[in-house]
């Protein structure tokens, strides 16, 4: 095996990796605040898909422009399922919610198949082939640009949460709900925001993966269990943790592909995933 | 005391009428019914560890897949009657259950990281099922159809019927004794307050590998069942976190943790499931889309399950009675 092929791999796993974290950071965002596993994830981020795709493919809208808009709709879906489905259900045993986000994430994705296509299709963006050289490397500008964005949201959503009083409400509630409720924030509209904030983040990392990805009803559920993944390994309710285990998992990856048969890179991660389970249930970032 | 005969009777009057049914339904009655026990007896097994000792799998699919795989390639390898594959199966069930439970109790998960790691076991099954060529990875297996006794294959659906009303009866014997038991005492006793358990000498991590090891053996017998059912076997259809989840439904519909609970939740959900199915599905992603909006207004309406409410609705009339 050659350096090139490593350097390759490390390129395009950390490219990947950027999309994961972003998918994970809404994940863990919603645990960390509403202690629920959201299920449904996978179908938000499926829904952010053919919003792009539907711009793109009708109104000749770019996928990486397409996130003015597809931020927003998934926020007000999300808010509004979690006001309708998952609201009514918020202190009940934990594996109630589970099994109301996974019905709520079979409707989701399952209205695309019925109300458009069940098939697997793709796009074609003008730019879709053209590639950046770096000594040995290269790397396809889709995926840098999504791994930029990516990141670029990532801060913003960092920022959001550090400095307004609304993302300091939210981590509030993160840290001691009884607490926060004492202190006067209205905890359950902070459930609804936040339940929001998750949908648009990974909505909008559909989006992002549009331009190299094929879009089908079902593709939510590979990005769903890297989530879980990437959740678990960064300490569950941990932003900074997610979003580096995004990177090592994406990492993880793409080694699995120049080590294993294609067939088994899955392992890969998925074994990582049980190790930290055994080992380290409480993540990276978390204490022991 | 008069809640409770009426109840019998109920039970009896069931009895009977499932006992005589293929006298006078048709085929697809039949069919539909013979789905009906199948995930009732499923549900059954999940209730084991999921509604006695509160450990929620979400990976119960690869006990039955193994179960169905084991027997199968027995059959089709050497040409093992399945009747003995069957308990081939269990054996391969209760490894699986072995392996599972040890890792999953010894690391000490609980709550959510126990939802997430059964589920990471049935991920991994699936990709390890896909990848390995003498079981028949991605083509998954057929078996050709030669009816006869000792092949549990038969012409029409009675003999399968009765196989599964016999299963059905049997499981929730089981679980009547269980929950009457010493052993079902301690599983509700962890289901409520592990540490309280622990604390009082209960050496919890052996009775919720036992409560596994039960439910993952009872589980995978059946998976023989489906396999000479269907004739057909895939990674997709049996590893897949969709039917994990089926399992778990069921007896979240018809309440955990009580001996009928998952049967009565079976006669709800599963002719839903199958008749949607029949009728919305050509339609494509329709029939799962009107699921997923059963399922949310299930636990909503009715999070303790069907059985679970109703005893509490009457037993709170009643106390309103004694205290007139």
């Amino acid at each position: 095996m050659s350096s090139e092929v490593i350097l390759q791999g490390i390129a395009s796993g950390l490219l990947i990796g950027g999309v994961y974290a972003l998918i994970a950071i809404g994940l863990t965002l919603v645990y960390g605040v509403l202690h629920i596993i959201n299920f449904a994830h996978g179908a938000f981020l499926v829904v952010g898909m053919y919003i792009s795709y539907f711009l793109f493919t009708y109104l000749g809208i770019d996928p990486y422009l397409s996130i003015i808009v597809i931020i927003p709709a998934l926020f007000i879906i999300g808010a509004l399922a979690q006001k309708i489905v998952i609201n009514p259900l918020i202190d009940t045993p934990p594996h109630i919610c589970v099994f109301v986000t996974i019905g709520l994430g079979y409707f989701l994705e399952n209205f695309f198949s019925f109300a458009y296509s069940p098939e697997y299709k793709n796009i074609q963006v003008s730019y879709a082939h053209s590639i950046i050289s770096l000594y040995e490397v290269t790397i396809s500008v889709t995926r840098l640009m999504t791994f930029g964005l990516a990141i670029l949201l990532t801060l913003f959503l960092y920022l959001f949460l550090k400095k307004t009083d609304t993302g300091k409400a939210i981590r509030a509630c993160a840290q001691e709900r009884d607490a926060a409720l004492l202190m006067g924030i209205d905890t359950k509209r902070i459930y609804v925001i936040t339940y929001g904030i998750g949908a648009a983040c990974v909505g909008a990392a559909g989006a992002f993966i549009l331009p190299f990805f094929y879009l089908g009803p079902y593709v939510g559920h590979t990005f769903l269990l890297i989530a879980f993944i990437v959740v678990v390994f960064g300490s569950m309710g941990n932003f900074w943790g997610a979003f580096l285990a995004g990177l090592i998992i994406g990492l993880g990856e793409a080694m699995g592909e120049i080590i294993l048969p294609s067939a088994m890179k899955e392992l890969v991660s998925l074994s990582i995933f049980i190790i930290v389970l055994f080992f380290r249930p409480q993540g990276l970032m978390g204490k022991s | 005391m008069k809640s409770v005969s009426f109840s019998k009777i109920i039970i009896l009057a069931s009895f009977l009428i499932l006992l005589f049914l293929p006298l006078y339904a048709g085929s697809y009655i039949l069919h539909v019914v013979i789905i009906i026990l199948f995930f009732g007896y499923l549900g059954s097994c999940w209730n084991i560890v999921a509604g006695y000792a509160g450990q929620i799998s979400l990976g119960h699919a690869i006990f039955l897949g193994a179960g169905a795989y084991t027997s199968t390639v027995f059959f089709l390898k050497i040409g093992l009657s399945p009747w003995i594959g069957m308990w081939a199966g269990g054996v391969s069930g209760i490894l699986l259950g072995l392996f599972v439970g040890y890792l999953t109790f010894r690391y000490g998960l609980k709550g959510h990281y126990f939802i997430l790691a059964t589920m990471a076991f049935g991920a991994i099954t699936k990709v390890i099922a896909l990848n390995i060529d003498q079981i028949g990875a991605a083509q998954g297996l057929i078996i050709p159809f030669k009816a006869s006794f000792s092949n549990f294959q038969f012409v029409g659906k009675i003999h399968y019927y009765y196989f599964m009303l016999f299963m059905v009866i049997g499981i929730i014997l089981v679980c009547a004794v269980i929950e009457k038991s010493r052993f079902g005492q301690i599983l509700m006793a962890i289901r409520e307050d592990e540490e309280a358990a622990e604390s009082l000498g209960v050496n919890t991590f052996r009775y919720k590998l036992m409560a596994m090891v039960v439910s993952s053996f009872l589980t995978s017998l059946v998976g023989t069942f489906y396999a000479f059912y269907i004739g057909y076997i895939h990674p997709d259809t049996l590893f897949t976190p969709f039917l994990s989840i089926q399992i778990t439904l069921i007896p979240i519909t018809g309440g955990m943790g009580s001996v009928f609970g998952p049967i009565v939740g079976s006669f709800i959900l599963s002719p839903i499931s199958e008749i949607t199915r029949g009728f919305l599905g050509k339609f494509s992603g329709l029939h799962l889309m009107v699921w997923g909006v059963i399922i949310m207004f299930i636990v909503i309406l009715i999070p303790k399950g069907i059985i679970v409410e109703l005893q509490d609705y009457f037993h709170k009339a009643q106390r309103k009675k004694l205290k007139e």
